[in-house]
């Protein structure tokens, strides 16, 4: 059905870039309505069948749930949305797909050519607001720009580094006619996506692997949006490196690989923060040395000489100054560096990560996951979901202690299976993420945790779920309290806890109102039964877990502070 | 930080919009643009951006990279300012009676290497086209003697290296 027209003949433009996304494979779109966008979404009633449309209760949830899809699926999210306010909503999303680097193209409709400039009516300037947070925002004015606008915006946001685009669309260039022909945009000459790679760099990274005693790796989302996590795994078998990850690269590695040394960074785990000033060669591969992974850049790292693997020529030496950059796609680069690798063993290094490693168990990790204590703890419950799934669900998080917990305690043997909020910490991503999630991957059980907090900002996409009918499964971890905040209050404000407690509403019956099943557990004993009920239905699902509200997160490296400055315990 | 003059080159597409999008990456970083000149390039269809900016070149670097990264940017480059020749224009606008009555200023406006643009029976304009401290100097000199209005431009510069900036661009295959 992509073809419903002939080519040149005069149509809409409207219906050009209906047929220009079926052209980009696009077979969802989640939006919103409203007077500047209504022509596509009048074009849009004659493609119901090829264009699914997800109507959301709010435009930013429209964007982080076409985030949630294009990362479960390695498409292109979409997202239509309306002028003015529409416009404005996204942003939050935006933001976010920017600083995750998760490929979307975000439609807005505008006010027609004629008013632009003039005030008018949900007029604002979407181009210049979203400039800063967008790989490229673009205004249409003509219809016979339209083909051509959409395959740059597609090019654009899934090439090199991914990210969101904008496209405006004026209300008279969707109404206005023109001829239709598309052709796919290959190259822009001002855009290099993927730097050339340098036969040196790859050799000089080799030969500091394969003279190093202790090499580590950092894996970050870079190897899953190249694709590359076979690539990965036959680098660090080749050369027995032991690897840890970053939040968004969680799933790149699985979680029972032997080389799968853990989380980085700030509620990392021990072993793997520690031997980042231990290491002597570390490895950094699609990941961006962000503070929350680096702490104090002074004290980090010093005595390593550091390889970055990057597609971004901007991050190589952005924060942490390096020795080898190796430019390129991971997919490619990787293999190269591989081919020159020795094979060697080093058990001796890789089994001294063991001791922290107990160490944190005894301290940290067991109490947390099987819980000893009268209340139920976070980790346990996330131990608990992740266990019921075979380790194989699709894990979503919103932000905060449920997004530390979610990483740390549940497993992944697949890629591409957790989704979170990293660089901006977008509390309310969570539920329209796994809207998007579930859309994206219609075959995979997709969990959500998230805490009382977050799931109140994005509450409305219980209406959406109720709508179409998305078969999402919620976990509230209810402490009553916005508990990061309040853990740091703990920490460092004297307990003082100023705007954390948060008075509930009764969220099953709230699901319920929204004919979404729902059960609330409190006791330890009934926990597992309500996850199989959860797991079992056929159907979205709310699990709302009261836990103790006082539970913190560890282990915590204070912000700023160096790698090694781990906090275990109270 | 050591802080020091450079200038920055950016050669881009002749988009709406770009200006502002250079702009916040300085505005990001707080750095301040001491000039700004823009204008079509040699290469047709291929707009140059002038940027004089006080910075810290490892912070410069950085903000680079991050000019290049933008979809419409086809290269940029940091110069230090021994790398370059900087030139401002500036204008003079003095009373032609002051000018009549004050026989130094002819004397000047050639040792200045400067040139009268236009005479009538107010005013005088003079051009000066110099590096900022020369300008800086005429307008000190002719300061006493009184100046109706005084106007100096961003700077353009030249590098002074045989290689020619975008060329790596050109070898690349790419057409301009």
């Amino acid at each position: 059905m992509k073809n419903k027209r002939k080519v040149n003949e005069n149509i809409s433009g409207s219906e050009i870039l209906l047929l220009s996304l079926l052209e980009e494979e696009t077979d969802t779109v989640f939006g919103y309505p409203g007077g500047a966008i209504m022509p596509v979404f009048d074009a849009l009633y004659d493609y119901k069948k090829e264009l699914r449309h997800i109507l959301v209760r709010h435009e930013q949830a429209a964007v982080h749930a076409a985030q949630g899809y294009a990362r479960v699926s390695g498409k292109v999210g979409v997202a239509l949305v309306t002028s003015g306010p529409g416009a404005t909503n996204t942003i939050t999303g935006i933001a976010d797909a920017m600083i995750d680097s998760t490929p979307v193209v975000v439609i807005s409709g505008q006010v027609v050519s004629s008013l632009l400039g003039t005030d008018a009516f949900q007029e604002i300037d979407i181009v210049g607001i979203s400039q800063p947070v967008t790989k490229w925002s673009y205004q249409v004015r003509k219809a016979e720009d339209i083909a051509w606008a959409v395959a740059q915006a597609f090019y654009i946001a899934r090439t090199g580094r991914p990210g969101p685009v904008v496209l405006d669309f004026t209300k008279d260039a969707q109404l206005a006619t023109a001829g239709y022909y598309y052709e796919k945009c290959k190259s822009i000459r001002s855009y290099i996506p993927c730097p050339s790679i340098n036969k040196d760099s790859i050799r000089q990274a080799a030969e500091a692997i394969n003279s190093a005693e202790k090499p580590f790796a950092l894996v970050g989302q870079g190897v899953e949006l190249g694709n590359a996590e076979k690539e990965l795994l036959d680098f660090i078998e080749k050369a027995q490196i032991p690897s840890a990850w970053t939040l968004l690269g969680a799933s790149v590695i699985p979680s029972e690989h032997q080389l799968n040394k853990g989380m980085l960074g700030m509620h990392g785990n021990l072993a793997p923060n520690l031997k980042t000033n231990e290491c002597d060669v570390l490895i950094a591969i699609g990941m961006r040395f962000d503070d929350r992974v680096t702490g104090n850049l002074n004290e980090y790292a010093k005595q390593a000489k550091i390889i970055h693997f990057d597609i971004d020529p901007a991050e190589t030496g952005k924060n942490v100054d390096v020795d080898i950059p190796v430019l390129g796609n991971v997919k490619e680069t990787l293999p190269e560096v591989t081919k020159l690798l020795k094979k060697v063993s080093r058990n001796d290094w890789i089994e001294s990560f063991d001791i922290a490693a107990q160490e944190e168990y005894d301290k940290v990790i067991e109490n947390e996951i099987y819980g000893k204590e009268k209340y139920i703890t976070m980790g346990e419950v996330v131990r608990c979901v992740s266990e019921a799934t075979g380790d194989e669900a699709v894990i979503v998080t919103d932000v905060g202690q449920n997004q530390m917990m979610g990483a740390r305690y549940s497993k992944r043997k697949n890629p591409r299976s957790f989704i979170s909020s990293g660089g901006l910490g977008t509390m309310g991503f969570g539920l329209p993420a796994a809207i998007g999630a579930k859309i994206g991957a219609p075959d995979r059980t997709v969990c959500l945790f998230c805490g009382d907090g977050g799931i109140q900002m994005s509450i409305q996409e219980l209406g959406t779920i109720m709508q179409s009918n998305v078969k999402v499964k919620i976990i509230i971890l209810n402490n009553k309290y916005l508990g990061m905040v309040r853990q740091w209050q703990e920490m460092f404000h004297n307990k003082r806890y100023s705007a954390t407690p948060m008075l509930n509403p009764d969220f099953v019956k709230l699901a319920e109102s929204y004919r979404i099943k729902g059960r609330k557990v409190s006791q330890r004993e009934d926990l597992n039964a309500a996850i199989g009920e959860m797991l079992e239905h056929n159907g979205a699902y709310l699990l709302e877990v009261e836990v103790e509200k006082k539970g913190m997160v560890f282990p915590m490296i204070p912000a700023g502070t160096a790698v090694t400055n781990v906090i275990l315990e109270k | 930080m050591n802080q020091k003059l450079y200038t920055v080159t950016v050669y881009s597409e002749n988009h709406v919009g770009l200006l502002s999008q250079i702009a916040n990456i300085f505005t990001r970083r707080f750095i301040n643009i001491e000039s700004l000149t823009v204008s079509a390039s040699a290469i047709n269809g291929v707009h140059k951006f002038t940027i004089i900016c006080i910075s810290d070149i490892k912070l410069l670097e950085k903000v680079v990279k991050q000019i290049e990264k933008k979809i419409d940017v086809l290269k940029a480059y940091c110069c230090t300012e021994d790398e370059v020749i900087l030139r401002e224009i500036a204008l003079f606008k003095i009373s032609t009676g002051t000018l009549l009555a004050n026989n130094t200023i002819e004397g000047l406006v050639n040792k200045f290497n400067a040139k009268i643009l236009e005479v009538n029976d107010h005013y005088t304009v003079i051009e000066k086209t110099g590096n900022q401290a020369e300008i800086q100097e005429l307008y000190k000199t002719l300061e006493p003697t009184g100046i109706l209005q005084f106007v100096r431009s961003g700077s353009v510069s030249i590098t002074r290296s045989k290689y020619e900036q975008l060329s790596d661009f050109v070898a690349s295959g790419v057409e301009l």
